[in-house]
């Protein structure tokens, strides 16, 4: 198992520039996530630490040992890639063994049944090990191809988007099952995704990367609630958190084109010098509720059910923004209502730079 | 519901106007290709089958003779049929062999990012392009014992080719080699690129060494592609006559298309030479039916 650096990683394909001064800090044992949109620069990442890229500038660091002049093979590590990759004409069985059967590091037959068997029940494989690959399901490929990265206790997992091409029940079934599998095998895992949901429910640790840049590193706890920026804000949680420009006048919140006003409790982060500034304020939905003696009156503009809750839509002037409410919440497109938000759970950005007020410091 | 795959006449169409029906255009086009298979392929195939069984000659007036099989059992006791036999399986074997030698390495060459590539690729494909009397007679010159650059490149001084028993079947694969590499490069190449890079790739992240991917990953997926390329050079090999007819008179070299040929337009033995021909066709078609399976094995696994 093995800790991971990347410092100030730079990455260009001809003009095009995919990653810039990237650092990237996994420990041994963790399960990290690295969140982007497509073509944030996720998968160049994932290549340079395998040794499938060369970086333009930077180094790599695998245990604190430079890397940069050592192949894939020498690196030691496993990826399992978004198009399973198995070896056609082979069972399931030969793909399992595959990496383990290489010459120069040839294991003993009962070395290799005994790996192979385990990793299988591992997978819940088992019954699928004498079939041809190309007679498989999608997540039984996928599976396999997660088996053929475990049998080899490589130091790092490297998973790029492992999950996306399933449907979505066998990606809940497999996000839990990948997740155990860390845990046991106490493995250093980095995953890629950009699917937030993933990150969340997955990640130790989450790293979200924006036009080759990690914008905010930190524990899912930590980006959901306290997001670096309006980038990161807006793009983790589902549905994401509301972003409303507006000021801080004598404490409370006052938003800039509509005149509604909340209160504010930002304490001693409320000083002075944010007074006045034009700024953008960032409540999740969960913490925006409905309440007759509410201080602002908006209009359902939609009302999404999801079951155990509805997600609203709501009208004030030209703005709107969410609000999750309990499903049993009884209301009706362009009813009036009144909202009010928690203003503990209010975080501020900087308008002009997008910045969040307490990372700015 | 193949009736559904006929598209059906667009009834404004001018054909329509004129009175066509789609079977009557269908007709149309098959027609004349089916009656010139007939006449000139089916037709003389059926007729010879026939005469393999008489004594005909062309060459005289005397009618044909119904002798049964004794054509047949006359040249497969023949020693000398036999001998042309050995010669020619010889020649494919060596030649396929090279063939798939350069071809395929050749295209693993060319299988990756290099400058030039496509206009390489084109160059190197010139020699299946030209006709195989072109390539006889101009090979004749490399060969050339007094003249000849290959003597002249190699340094053997007046070395005869194509007039020494040993050497002259190697000659003539040399340049059936040569000429026909290309073909098996061109399929290579199509197998090779069609290899997906992340198995590459896979297989790098699997420690797995050059030689290990090549024999694990590359040939078995190239393998149906080359199967392909071999029974198309086995066929093509086997009926090979211009070529070593233009470049060698060495009975070493007499493949058994020169023996037929010989046979019939020399010695004017019509009735035996088309029973030859016909063992020639049951041969080539027995060989290709062994390869067609071992394709498919090779497909299935």
């Amino acid at each position: 198992m093995a800790h991971i650096q990347l410092k100030n990683i730079s990455k260009s394909f001809g003009n095009h520039t995919a990653l810039t001064g990237l650092d990237l800090d996994i420990a041994d044992g963790e399960f990290f996530v690295l969140l982007g949109e497509t073509g944030a620069g996720k998968t160049t990442t994932l290549r340079l630490i395998a040794g499938l890229e060369k970086p333009s500038e930077g180094q790599v660091f695998i245990d604190g040992v430079d890397v940069a002049d050592w192949g894939a093979a020498e690196r030691d590590v496993a990826l399992v890639l978004q198009q399973y990759s198995l070896y056609p004409r082979y069972t399931v069985r030969e793909n399992l063994e595959f990496p383990l059967k290489p010459k120069i590091r040839r294991l003993p037959d009962a070395e290799i049944k005994d790996r192979v068997d385990r990793a299988a029940r591992t997978l819940r494989i088992e019954h699928l090990l004498d079939r041809k690959t190309d007679r498989l399901s999608g997540g039984e490929m996928q599976r396999v191809s997660i088996g053929r990265a475990i049998v080899r206790k490589p130091r790092v997992f490297l998973m790029d988007e492992p999950l996306s091409a399933l449907d979505a029940k066998l990606r809940e079934a497999l996000r839990t099952e990948l997740k155990n599998l860390q845990m046991q095998l106490g493995a250093t895992f980095l995953f890629v995704t950009h699917d937030q949901i993933e990150a969340m429910s997955m990640g130790d640790k989450v790293g979200v990367l924006n036009h080759g840049r990690i914008i905010q590193t930190g524990t899912p706890h930590e980006i959901y609630n306290n997001p670096r920026d309006t980038y990161v804000a807006s793009f983790v949680g589902s549905p994401p958190m509301n972003l409303i420009d507006g000021k801080l006048v004598n404490g409370r919140a006052v938003m800039a084109p509509l005149n509604f006003e909340l209160p504010f409790s930002g304490g001693a982060k409320a000083s002075a010098a944010t007074e006045g500034r034009p700024l953008v304020f960032g409540i999740r939905p969960e913490d925006v509720y409905l309440e007759s003696g509410a201080p602002v009156e908006a209009r359902v503009h939609d009302v999404e059910n999801h079951g155990v809750e509805k997600i609203l839509t709501l009208r004030v002037g030209d703005t709107t923004l969410r609000a999750t409410v309990p499903a049993r919440t009884d209301v009706a497109i362009e009813q009036p209502v009144r909202f009010a938000w928690n203003p503990d759970k209010v975080v501020l950005f900087d308008k002009g730079s997008g910045v969040s007020l307490r990372h700015a410091g | 519901m193949a009736t559904t795959m006929i598209t059906t006449l667009d009834r404004s169409s001018r054909a329509a106007a004129r009175g066509l029906s789609d079977i009557s255009i269908r007709n149309l086009f098959i027609i004349p290709t089916v009656l010139f298979l007939i006449v000139f392929n089916i037709f003389p195939l059926i007729y010879s089958l026939g005469y393999s069984f008489t004594d005909f000659r062309a060459s005289t007036n005397a009618s044909a003779n119904f002798v049964g099989l004794q054509n047949y059992r006359d040249l497969l006791n023949d020693p000398y049929v036999w001998s042309n036999f050995a010669i020619t399986a010889k020649y494919v074997i060596i030649s396929v062999a090279g063939q798939l030698l350069v071809g395929f390495g050749v295209a693993m060459l060319l299988n990756r990012d290099i400058p030039l590539k496509g206009l390489l690729t084109t160059l190197l494909l010139l020699p299946m392009m030209l006709s195989m009397a072109v390539v006889g007679l101009f090979w004749k010159l490399l060969y050339d014992p007094s003249f000849g650059i290959i003597n002249y490149a190699l340094g053997l001084g007046t070395f005869e080719w194509l007039s020494d028993p040993k050497m002259a079947l190697y000659a003539v694969a040399l340049t059936d080699i040569w000429m026909w590499s290309p073909f098996v490069m061109l399929l290579s190449l199509a197998g090779l690129s069609a290899v997906p890079k992340h198995l590459y790739e896979a297989a790098a992240i699997d420690r797995a060494g050059p030689f290990y991917t090549f024999f694990r990953i590359t040939l078995p997926l190239v393998a149906p592609i080359l199967m392909i390329a071999v029974i198309f050079r086995t066929m093509e090999a086997f009926k090979t006559f211009d070529l070593a007819y233009i470049l060698t008179t060495q009975p070493t070299a007499e493949l058994i298309s020169i023996r037929l040929y010989k046979m019939a337009f020399q010695e004017w033995q019509t009735g035996r030479s088309c029973a030859l021909a016909y063992i020639v066709l049951i041969m080539v078609l027995a060989i290709t039916n062994i390869y067609v399976k071992y394709l498919n094995k090779v497909k299935e696994r």
